[in-house]
């Protein structure tokens, strides 16, 4: 077929340089190119007489999908060689070193685990957003940029839910890492977005426990064993690893895609806000499950998971499990719009049950105080507007865990509401609009600017006929 | 170069027209039709009219099974197709029964192979509906990418590098890339009687030079062409099918 090739070769244009990497799979070389001022890599398949033909296969897969990608957090594709010349894939070379490192220093702090899951969660969301499933998520296979996002790599075994699935066909033996394969993904379902989270959940767990939950089998068997056994739970491990992080990890875990969360957007929101987390039975979990059930998990007809049946695609996943965001002016000075507010939220949960709400409230900063420490009276009015939330919130009737509460401090409300949108992936702003009034006159609308600016939907409440009982109410204030 | 592929037109003016004048306005060079002209709808001289002038204009045309029945009754058909077959040979002229008998069973262009049904044996009108159908196909002809039709459902195959063959639904308005130098089988879906449950006609632009080929749905006045099928006398099911796409 084709020479190999080495360094100084150029092909389209790229110089090859030094050679980076020999993978199991494909070669890595470092490259230049004169129309590209940028740090290069060009990706070379291994095609060697009696190499793994999944090894073109999955090469062909990744020439398939990384050019349809976009933004930060993959890396960017700059051109492709196919099989009748010298096959190639050249990108962007994102700098610095991956997760990889980080598991000669376990366990990590938990502030760090945090972060480093909700960075991962992020760029999860971003790929399953543009319908693709990574199915290999693993240290190795994910950057950082010096901007802080983190970067997924190596889309040999994705699956593009809009394209032919090569590797479909390819698996006597499931394709992926060991530790990170998420049980459907073992018995050959390729199109669940949840199998990445499950992927990130042992990920967690590792850097958290130092070991990883489901050891490092090499057979199939040994494979399999985690579709009926449950691994050891990270608190009996590391004792101080806090519930809301066990609650999180082991959800990741689960073995069914349906029990673990729906999106990676609402994943790296529990990580963002631990003191949100619902905490279930599998916060407090010490130890694994008795024998009686494990056995019963994997001898019952009954009680063997099942992954056959439809499972959510990257196509549906976003929209059965949004984020929606309210934003409540407290105070009740509005009451018919408080009410049109409350009932708009509850048609849009209605119709959605995979939806989460959060309830947002923005406490105003005195300029002048912006630089003072938070005082007493502060906290307190912190708590106070929490209570409040709650309370407006409580005639939906949502069970804990599909409603949190923030209270957002910024001297701007509508700046404090987009970036809240923007750093926890809301796909739906659900807002007020105050009555044409005098003060919205001279202050301009918050709504509006939400409404312009935000990153999603936004949907903008008004209580019918409530303009003239505003203009009433200032009048007979004015007077 | 941008290629519209259009298939099973089945005399449905409304939905024909739509398809050329969305190929059109989407910039296609190239046109190629797989065959099943008449049969089914209420126009068939009207479509075989249309077909010859843009025959003349450069289109490769492909004889399909609808239009051998057109010419004499084979027999072989559903009841309701060998009725609708039945006064097609009533209304068509001598000169489109000519034209329709003279069509090739198969053209080869570039790496290409266009027929209206199972490659490996054109003339018996198999259809490739899944992996399987798809393979024999590929294995009787030298092409790189086979497009047929005949089947009324969009279905892409694809023979990787380890000779697995994969299945692909191809979604409305995105591009699959054909990647080289592996083999493809594109069925393209139909124009005139959907059955995907989708009543939007199908057709498929392949584009030579980024080679990649993607399945267009057109929405068309189908309420329109089932009023004529009624208005002509053909069977109920030949009008209703239109509407939902079976």
């Amino acid at each position: 077929m084709t020479r190999m090739l080495a360094e100084g070769d150029e092909i389209d244009g790229f110089r090859i340089g030094a050679r980076l990497h020999v993978g199991g799979m494909a070669v890595l070389w470092e490259a230049t190119h004169p129309d590209h001022g940028i740090p290069l890599l060009v990706k070379v398949p291994r095609l060697a007489e009696g190499e793994d033909p999944a090894a073109i296969v999955s090469f062909e897969m990744e020439q398939m999908i990384l050019p349809r990608l976009a933004g930060p957090h993959v890396p960017r594709f700059l051109g492709a060689g196919g099989f009748d010349r010298q096959p190639y894939l050249a990108m962007e070379r994102v700098p610095g070193a991956s997760l990889l490192p980080l598991v000669e220093s376990l366990p990590l702090p938990v502030e760090r685990i945090a972060a480093i899951g909700a960075r991962v969660a992020d760029a999860l969301e971003a790929l399953h957003r543009q319908h693709v499933v990574h199915l290999d998520v693993k240290p190795s296979n994910i950057l950082t940029r010096p901007t802080g996002e983190a970067v997924l790599v190596d889309f040999g075994l994705s699956r593009h839910a809009q394209l032919p699935d090569l590797m479909e066909e390819e698996f006597r033996l499931p394709y992926g890492t060991a530790p990170y394969m998420a049980p459907e993904q073992i018995m050959g379902v390729r199109s669940d977005p949840r199998s990445d989270l499950f992927a990130l959940g042992a990920m967690l767990y590792f850097f958290t426990t130092g070991e990883r939950p489901h050891g490092e089998p090499q057979r199939l068997s040994g494979l399999k064993r985690r579709i009926w056994r449950d691994p050891h739970p990270p608190r009996k491990l590391r004792p101080d690893c806090p519930e809301w992080l066990q609650e999180i990890i082991l959800r990741c875990l689960e073995v069914l895609p349906e029990r673990r969360h729906p999106t990676a957007a609402q994943l790296a929101f529990d990580l963002r806000h631990p003191d949100q987390v619902p905490l279930t039975a599998r916060a407090r979990k010490q130890k694994q499950d008795g024998w009686a059930k494990t056995i019963q998990r994997r001898f019952h007809p009954d009680h063997q998971p099942r992954f056959g049946r439809p499972q959510r695609t990257t196509e549906e996943a976003g929209g059965a499990a949004p984020i929606v965001a309210v934003a409540v002016d407290l105070g009740g000075a509005d009451a018919p719009l408080d009410a049109a507010l409350r009932d708009t939220v509850g048609h849009i949960l209605a119709t959605v049950p995979g939806a989460r709400l959060a309830c947002l409230n923005v406490l105003r900063q005195n300029r002048i105080a912006l630089d003072t420490t938070l005082d007493e009276s502060g906290q307190n009015k912190h708590v106070q507007r929490l209570v409040e939330l709650k309370h407006w919130a409580a005639p939906l009737g949502l069970p804990e865990g599909r409603v949190t509460y923030h209270v957002l401090e910024a001297t701007s409300p509508a700046a404090a509401i987009l970036d809240y949108a923007r750093q926890n992936g809301v796909d739906h702003i659900v807002m007020g609009a105050r009555a044409q009034s005098l003060r919205r006159r001279v202050l301009g609308s918050v709504s509006a600017e939400v409404a312009s600016e935000a990153p999603c939907s936004v949907t903008v409440v008004r209580a019918r006929g409530a303009a003239a009982v505003a203009e009433a109410a200032e009048a007979v204030q004015d007077a | 170069m941008r290629v519209a592929i259009l298939s099973d037109i089945h005399a449905n003016r409304e939905a024909f027209e739509a398809c050329l004048a969305d190929a059109a306005r989407r910039g296609a060079e190239r046109l190629v039709i797989l065959g099943d002209i008449v049969g089914y709808g209420a126009e068939p001289g009207w479509a075989v009219a249309r077909t010859r002038e843009l025959a003349e204009a450069g289109a490769i045309v492909i004889k399909g099974n609808h239009d051998e029945a057109a010419v004499a009754d084979r027999g072989g058909m559903t009841s309701a197709a060998a009725a609708a077959a039945e006064w097609t040979r009533q209304v068509l002229d001598d000169g489109a029964k000519q034209f329709l008998d003279l069509l090739p069973m198969e053209v080869e262009e570039d790496d290409r192979l266009y027929v209206h049904a199972g490659a490996e044996h054109p003339t018996l009108w198999h259809y490739v509906r899944d992996a399987e159908d798809a393979r024999k196909s590929l294995d009787a002809v030298r092409a790189r990418v086979v497009f047929c039709g005949h089947t009324h459902v969009p279905k892409l195959f694809g023979l990787t590098a380890a000779a697995k063959l994969v299945t692909h639904t191809p979604l409305a308005g995105i591009p699959v890339p054909l990647t080289r130098p592996r083999r493809w089988l594109a069925v393209v879906g139909a124009v005139g009687q959907p059955r995907d449950g989708d009543p939007a006609a199908a057709y498929a632009m392949l584009d030579t030079e980024g080679n990649h080929i993607t399945t267009i749905r057109v929405p068309y006045d189908a309420a329109a062409a089932a009023e004529k099928i009624r208005a002509a006398g053909l069977p109920e099911v030949l009008a209703t099918r239109l509407l939902q796409g079976r």
